[in-house]
């Protein structure tokens, strides 16, 4: 009888050191997090309240938006710098349909998201079938995109935009923030695609060993196509936010937003040699740089440690990626 | 014939190694070999694959320390701590990859690592006394070559014999050889040739290991045949010839290391004709169903080139391929997969699997429409399917999420083979099915090739190792540069036969 009690409690102890396995493994980013949360609700009386949380949200929802495509670019063993200059260009269309054509809303939204679904085409079709690799493709195209988007507004905001815009950047539901709504519908989505149907699957594929994909009969072209698409379309979607918020076009939106977006993957446990990573660890790798600045905002720590740290925690985060490969 | 007695008894052997032993994992490499040459002699060291030869250099050289016997270097019980003490003592190798600097002189590649400096300033380079030493070496070979020319600019034949100006260089005594003539044309050869017969004048021992037979007849003094990591016997050249080497090196029942199989052979399933690339020059062939056609020609012959054009992964340039006599147009590897091909390639871990991935995740990889309901993968349909072959091809696993990286050489094969099962391929094309495999997973391989082939599939094998296309084929057809030099019945064909229509 006491042997049997013993058993039982090996096997949920077993079970309970499986989990948290699987958890190191998958979700490491998590302790961070929460470690993260711990000390600077110590270290700020705001921090924890319902006020701040709901202002963190809206804050990581555009990175967020903009880190699922990317995420889906590097797990394909590739990148997308170019995220950064689509969210100024498809912005500034939306903006110019919607104020010079008078069109609806809805057909600006249209508009922006297709600038970004293009740019993310021509991407794939560096990478896929021009074979540039991926980060000098989307270099080159993060240089032609804001240049592009220069030359339309001659560098000038685009302004005047109809209310009806308003909403996507600045509503709520209820207490929620319309971002942090479209942010979680676009998680889900992502989710489902990557762990629950075969594009997630064969990008995995693809980014695992590419050779033995294609000789397995992927149309692997197709799926990395795929990958820089979603990645356009997001950032993008982001990009329409960031003009409601701003109820204008700024060409020079978004500068940056590559490297906090890549960060946020890699943070959240991307591996840049592909083929490993996931969507909720990618959330929290968003949340957790969103909780580092706000923190260092409430401490009145300057901007130009902010960027510093930005920069040492995208390092961090690599060195571990590479760390954890070299096990193998 | 008396080859079993050997020579190098009645002199004082150079290099000698009694009761050599060396195990790895799973294998026993060598067994109790005896090994010695004397000095000045050519000795050829020959075998199939996996007969023990590199390891046997492996350990003369000290990149291997063997796990018992002895080693007498000039009569003296030594050890050979490691690859530069070999050196050292005066062994070098040359290996058939040549590991040159191919942006760097002559000169610069002999003393790479090991710079001649000035005496008066011994942190400058003493260019001046480095070529004339290079030059030297050259010229002891009898070589006419300039020290200051780029690697990159010379042929094959060049490149080794800087690597053996390189190897002289540590005042070698005894040269290995590891299969210097696999990537030389016939002229290239007599150039190394050549060499060989200056150094042998000059005093320097020489051990060469090749599987192109008639050079052994034409350089060597005398021949060590090894098989199964066992010494079989050593002899005069003079006193042999090449039908009693090849039986020595092959030597072994066959009867009970390939399993018998009874199956019908049907009609025929798969025609290819004229395929034309620039590897591959006007190949036609056939397939039945229910059957299994070997592939024989040496490394390079166009076999890998062949197997991946039927399969659409390689642009060809012309020629036709039909399935059950339909003409069918296979630009890519998808449409060889949706018309049932399949590749079990020779590579697995580069191009057989996603090594990060688990069993469940890559079995289904070929058709996934499998384990989908609607657009949704279906977690219950993928355990299903995994388990599923986890059973019928005796996968030995913890179970569906095991990374396939933490698999064994032959249960990865049996997931590589699984996909294609997944994908009901009734073409099988397997690409070298059982490199690097060991001897008891080879056999269920094997019985895995018999019962695929039972069950009507049928089967494309290219394999380098003759007893197992001997033991597995119903027709072998062989290779030589990119053309199809002649098919065997299974009744017909020998080593021999197979030997001499893959040297074209």
């Amino acid at each position: 009888m006491k042997s049997r009690n013993n058993e039982q409690q090996m096997s949920f102890r077993t079970r309970a050191a499986n989990f948290f396995t699987a958890v190191n493994k998958k979700y490491f980013i998590i302790y961070a997090v929460i470690t993260l949360t711990v000390v600077l609700s110590f270290l700020s009386d705001s921090f924890l309240s319902v006020h701040n949380i709901i202002n963190i949200l809206r804050q990581s929802s555009m990175i967020a938006i903009i880190a699922v495509g990317v995420f889906f670019t590097i797990v394909s063993a590739g990148i997308d710098i170019s995220v950064g200059s689509t969210v100024a260009l498809a912005g500034i269309i939306m903006a110019k349909v919607l104020v010079d054509y008078s069109a609806p809303v809805f057909v600006g939204v249209l508009a922006g998201l297709a600038v970004g679904v293009a740019i993310g085409f021509i991407n794939g079709y560096l990478v896929t079938k021009r074979r540039i690799p991926a980060f000098v493709a989307t270099l080159g195209m993060m240089g032609a995109v804001r240049g592009l988007t220069y030359v339309i507004t001659n560098a000038y905001p685009v302004s005047g935009l109809p209310k009806g815009i308003y909403f996507i950047g600045r509503g709520y539901v209820g207490p929620i923030p319309v971002p942090v709504i479209i942010m979680v519908v676009v998680y889900a989505g992502a989710y489902v695609i990557a762990e629950h149907t075969r594009i997630g699957r064969f990008i995995f594929a693809i980014g695992g060993n590419e050779e033995a994909s294609h000789l397995s009969g992927i149309k692997v072209d197709r799926y990395k196509l795929f990958a820089y698409m979603t990645s356009g379309g997001l950032a993008a979607l982001s990009g329409i936010i960031l003009v409601s918020r701003l109820a204008s076009g700024q060409p020079n939106a978004g500068i940056g937003y590559e490297f906090e977006a890549i960060t946020a993957a890699v943070v959240g446990g991307t591996s840049l040699y592909g083929g490993k990573g996931t969507i909720p660890g990618v959330f929290l790798g968003a949340i957790f740089i969103a909780i580092l600045l706000n923190g260092m905002v409430l401490l009145n720590i300057s901007s130009y440690y902010q960027q510093m740290l930005k920069g040492i925690v995208l390092i961090l985060a690599v060195m571990i990626d590479v760390a954890r490969n070299a096990d193998h | 014939m008396d080859m079993s007695m050997s020579m190098s008894m009645s002199r004082e052997a150079i290099l000698q190694v009694k009761g050599m032993r060396k195990e790895f994992p799973g294998v026993l490499a060598l067994e109790n070999v005896d090994f010695s040459v004397q000095q000045g002699e050519v000795r050829a060291l020959v075998g199939e694959n996996g007969a023990g030869k590199s390891t046997l250099i492996k350990i003369l050289t000290g990149v291997y320390q063997p796990d018992g016997g002895e080693l007498l270097f000039k009569g003296r019980k030594t050890t050979i701590a490691g690859p530069l003490a070999g050196q050292q003592m005066g062994i070098s190798v040359v290996h058939q990859e040549l590991n040159l600097i191919e942006d760097l002189s002559i000169c610069e590649n002999i003393f790479l690592g090991r710079p001649l400096l000035k005496k008066a300033f011994p942190h400058l380079i003493d260019w001046q006394l480095m070529n004339r030493e290079s030059s030297a070496l050259l010229e002891r070979l009898k070589v006419a070559l300039d020290v200051g020319e780029k690697v990159k600019n010379l042929s094959v034949a060049q490149k080794q014999i800087v690597e053996i100006a390189k190897a002289l260089s540590y005042n070698c005594e005894i040269m290995i050889m590891d299969e210097p003539s696999a990537t030389l044309t016939e002229n290239e050869l007599q150039v190394l040739f050549d060499v060989i017969f200056e150094l042998k004048r000059q005093g320097v021992t020489i051990v060469y290991i090749s599987h192109r037979l008639e050079e052994i007849f034409k350089i060597a003094d005398t021949v060590t045949v090894l098989r199964d990591g066992r010494h079989i016997v050593t002899g005069k050249v003079a006193d042999t010839d090449r039908s009693e080497l090849i039986r020595s090196m092959v030597g072994r029942s066959m009867d009970n290391e390939y399993p018998k199989r009874s199956g019908v052979i049907g009609d025929t399933l798969l025609e290819v004709s004229h395929f034309t690339s620039s590897r591959l020059k006007d190949v036609s062939l056939q397939l039945k169903s229910g059957e299994i056609l070997g592939v024989a020609g040496l490394v390079g012959a166009g076999r890998t080139e062949l197997a991946r054009a039927i399969f659409g992964a390689d642009r060809k340039d012309g020629g036709t391929l039909l399935l059950r006599g339909k003409e069918e147009k296979i630009h890519a590897v998808s449409d060889a997969v949706r018309k049932g091909l399949g590749l079990v390639p020779e590579e697995r871990k580069n191009d057989g699997l996603v090594l990060g991935m688990t069993l469940r995740e890559n079995i289904s990889l070929t058709k996934i429409e499998k384990v989908e309901n609607s657009v949704l993968l279906s977690p219950a349909k993928e355990l299903k399917l995994s388990n599923e072959y986890i059973q019928k091809l005796r996968i030995i696993t913890p179970g569906p999420e095991q990374l396939v990286k933490n698999l064994s050489g032959g249960n990865q094969q049996k997931v590589v083979l699984a996909k294609w099962l997944v994908a009901d391929s009734d073409i099988l094309i397997f690409d070298e099915p059982t490199r690097g495999i060991d001897v008891g997973a080879k056999y269920e391989i094997y019985l895995l090739l018999n019962e695929l082939v039972q069950a009507g599939k049928s089967i494309i094998m290219i394999s380098s190792e003759l007893p197992e296309l001997l033991g597995m084929s119903d027709r072998i057809i062989v290779m030589h540069e990119g053309k199809i030099t002649g098919e065997l019945s299974r009744e017909e064909a020998d080593q021999e036969k197979i030997m001499n229509l893959a040297a074209g």
